[in-house]
């Protein structure tokens, strides 16, 4: 007996009685559907949980110059200048694992509009691509500035929604014009909210221009900026008081080295430098080789020999990333559990009614014994028809899932997110169901005597 | 060794009820040659339900040897004789056994399906169609059982048993549940197809009245032939 024909006949002797078919296959739909709108309304969530833990920063790590030491006092870590705008670009083009970088030229100091002034957390000079980095996309108001505004050193910038509120109150804010240290930044965008970051900083209370503008035009020159923690201060200080009464300037211990022994004692700044890389890495999952391939290039760009350490330090979120994936181990784990349970129960269902179709059909199958069927015919033939229900079920289910996660998706917003995989697996495990539930049934059936069959009442 | 269809030699049954035995044929000899129309006749109780199903391959007997059309079936395996019912044997059953909810075509056909050599739907069907014609519901295909008078329904019956052609055709009862018109019509289909299309047709009955058109009567008492046992 051909396969098709197989398929035919359980086909035929389900219709017979289709109430009762969907009678049965209704646990296997229920089991199904409700698996595959758990997996997708479970991913949709997972996906949103992982976005906005990423928009926090999960998958950002923090490339920091190393620690420069100056006749035995050390600056501590981020204080040595060896990280350059060349670097960024180097990452990008080298780094697979690297989605996107951005530089960071830093700096605190006051912000002025009219008769306001604030000072924000952070001043971030950098490029437009620290938004994408940060997860920041798209704007609050207005448009980012572009690469050719870093090239130009343009003076415009964006504000984060914080500083908007100090200093604008109600105002829009867009394309007026603020003063950093005496420079005119004209605001070209206002930043999406993002609230405080894990250290309860205020991630809003921030002025991103781009990095040119505030490292030449702002910070003066790259030697001012050699040495962060005293030159940082001494701007901020000069900027938000002209006090006589408190002096701004550390006491200088030493005497001021003439020209002469300035040239011959260069400070070690060759070259432009920024004061911090951002790098997104394009998953969670690829942070760790994220690390390794910046660390190696970095090494590489800055030619350091093999025994010597490390001219800069990688950070990463390792923690909120733990969490993140224990999250969604245990999330897919709960939902697999559910998942059995519910298909065994409709499994069970399936060999209930199937025992009560062979009992019920026994004089049939008395008949079709007597013209000819062998018992793994009549085997082959309930077996099918439970692996037919079963599939069929799974396929009702798979839709009544997909329709179900929609609704979900419609009249609650919550996020959901298609599933193959599941969908794949429902539909395997619905045959398999089919199979393990259905052959004791067809065996039974098999093992009928045709003669007690056929007198069967 | 034999020239007949069916031969039997010496057929003991005996059924075993806990521990007692039931001996139920005691030495059933008969031959029916190709061609006949024969009635088995005997009271209920005197084995003739037996013999019928040892006759049919769906039961083996306890001892004696059994040759259908020249091969010895008395030994052979649960498959085999499948396949013997399926090519040799037509069954007619007194309660028509028509599967519910299946067309009167679809229920010709179904002994196609457990054939060895696949027909094509095509052929199938053809071949379907011509024997209800010949049974004389030409008109009647897409019919259920549900819808059909006790006749049609073991017209479909003779039909379906005739689909793969078997030279032999086992009536048990045929007429058992039908009025005695209907049952005079059922019976003339027995005749035509056995003088027509010269298959062997062994009618089951306690009913002289059905008896009377066979050729032959062979009767059976108490678990013997009493009468007609040899052609």
């Amino acid at each position: 007996m051909k396969l098709s024909k197989t398929l035919r006949t359980a086909l035929r002797a389900l219709r017979r009685n289709p109430m009762r078919a969907v009678l049965t296959t209704l646990g296997i739909i229920i089991g199904v559907g409700a698996v595959i709108a758990m997996m997708e309304i479970g991913n949709g969530s997972s996906a949103a949980i992982r976005r906005t833990i990423s928009s926090m920063g999960a998958n950002v790590l923090l490339v920091l110059p190393g620690s420069a030491a100056s006749g035995g006092v050390s600056f501590g870590a981020g204080s040595a200048v060896t990280l350059t705008p060349g670097d960024v670009e180097a990452i990008l083009r080298e780094c697979p694992a690297v989605r996107s970088a951005a530089p960071v030229v830093r700096a605190r100091t006051q912000v002025v509009y009219g008769n306001r002034n604030w000072v924000p957390v952070f001043i971030y000079g950098t490029t437009p691509e620290f938004l994408a980095v940060r997860d920041w996309m798209p704007l609050a108001e207005g448009t980012a500035f572009t690469d050719r505004d870093v090239r130009n050193a343009s003076k415009v910038c964006l504000l984060g929604q914080t500083l908007v509120r100090e200093l604008f109150g109600g105002e829009s804010p867009l394309y007026k014009e603020v003063r950093v240290q005496n420079v005119s930044f004209r605001v070209v965008g206002v930043l999406a909210s993002k609230g405080a970051n894990m250290m309860g900083m205020d991630q809003d209370d921030i002025l991103l221009a781009p990095w040119t503008t505030l490292k030449y035009r702002v910070i003066g020159s790259s030697l001012s900026s050699t040495n962060q923690s005293s030159s940082s201060s001494a701007s901020s200080s000069s900027g938000t008081s002209a006090s006589p009464f408190y002096p701004g300037t550390q006491l200088r211990l030493y005497p001021a080295p003439s020209p002469t022994q300035a040239a011959d004692t260069p400070l070690p700044a060759r070259f432009t430098n920024v004061d911090q890389i951002l790098a997104a890495a394009r998953s969670a999952e690829e942070i760790p080789l994220a690390i390794r391939q910046i660390t190696d290039l970095l090494r590489e760009r800055h030619r350091i020999r093999p025994e010597e350490p490390d001219d800069f330090n990688i950070r990463d979120m390792t923690e909120v990333t733990k969490a993140l994936a224990s999250t969604s181990t245990l999330m897919t784990r709960l939902l697999l559990s559910v998942a059995l349970i519910s298909l065994v129960v409709g499994g069970v269902g399936i060999m209930n009614i199937m025992l009560v179709s062979v009992t019920e059909r026994t004089r049939e199958i008395g008949l079709r014994m007597a013209v000819g069927a062998r018992g793994r015919d009549i085997l082959r033939q309930f077996l099918t028809e439970a692996v037919v229900l079963c599939l069929a079920g799974g396929a009702i289910g798979i839709l009544a899932g997909c329709g179900g996660s929609f609704l979900v998706t419609l009249f609650l917003g919550w996020p959901t997110e298609t599933s193959v995989p599941a969908i794949v697996a429902s539909a395997i495990v619905a045959a398999t169901v089919g199979i393990v539930f259905g052959f004791y049934p067809a065996w039974k059936a098999s093992r009928l005597d045709p003669i007690e069959a056929l007198r069967y009442e | 060794m034999a020239t007949g269809l069916i031969e039997l030699r010496d057929i003991h049954k005996i059924y075993r009820v806990g521990e007692v035995e039931v001996p139920v044929l005691k030495g059933v000899s008969l031959s029916v040659g190709r061609g006949e129309l024969v009635a088995i006749m005997g009271a209920s109780g005197s084995g003739k339900t037996t013999l019928m199903n040892i006759l049919g391959c769906l039961d083996r007997p306890t001892s004696g040897q059994y040759w259908l059309d020249g091969k010895e079936v008395s030994k052979a395996s649960p498959d085999e004789r499948a396949l013997l019912r399926n090519r040799k044997i037509g069954f007619v059953f007194q309660n028509f056994n028509l599967l519910p909810r299946m067309s009167a075509l679809e229920n010709v056909m179904m002994p196609l399906s457990y054939t060895t050599r696949a027909l094509s739907d095509r052929e199938a069907k053809g071949r379907a169609m011509a024997w209800l014609e010949r049974v004389g519901l030409g008109d009647r295909f897409s019919y259920e059982p549900s819808r059909l008078s006790g006749g049609q329904q073991q017209r479909v019956a003779i039909a379906r048993a005739l689909i793969n052609r078997p030279p032999l055709l086992l009536a048990d009862e045929p007429t058992g549940n039908l009025d005695s018109q209907t049952s005079e019509e059922i019976l003339r289909i027995f005749e035509t197809l056995n003088r027509e299309e010269g298959i062997t047709v062994i009618l089951v009955t306690h009913d002289p009245e059905v008896a009377r058109h066979a050729g032959k009567v062979i009767r059976i008492r108490d678990g013997m032939i009493v009468d007609g046992a040899s052609a």
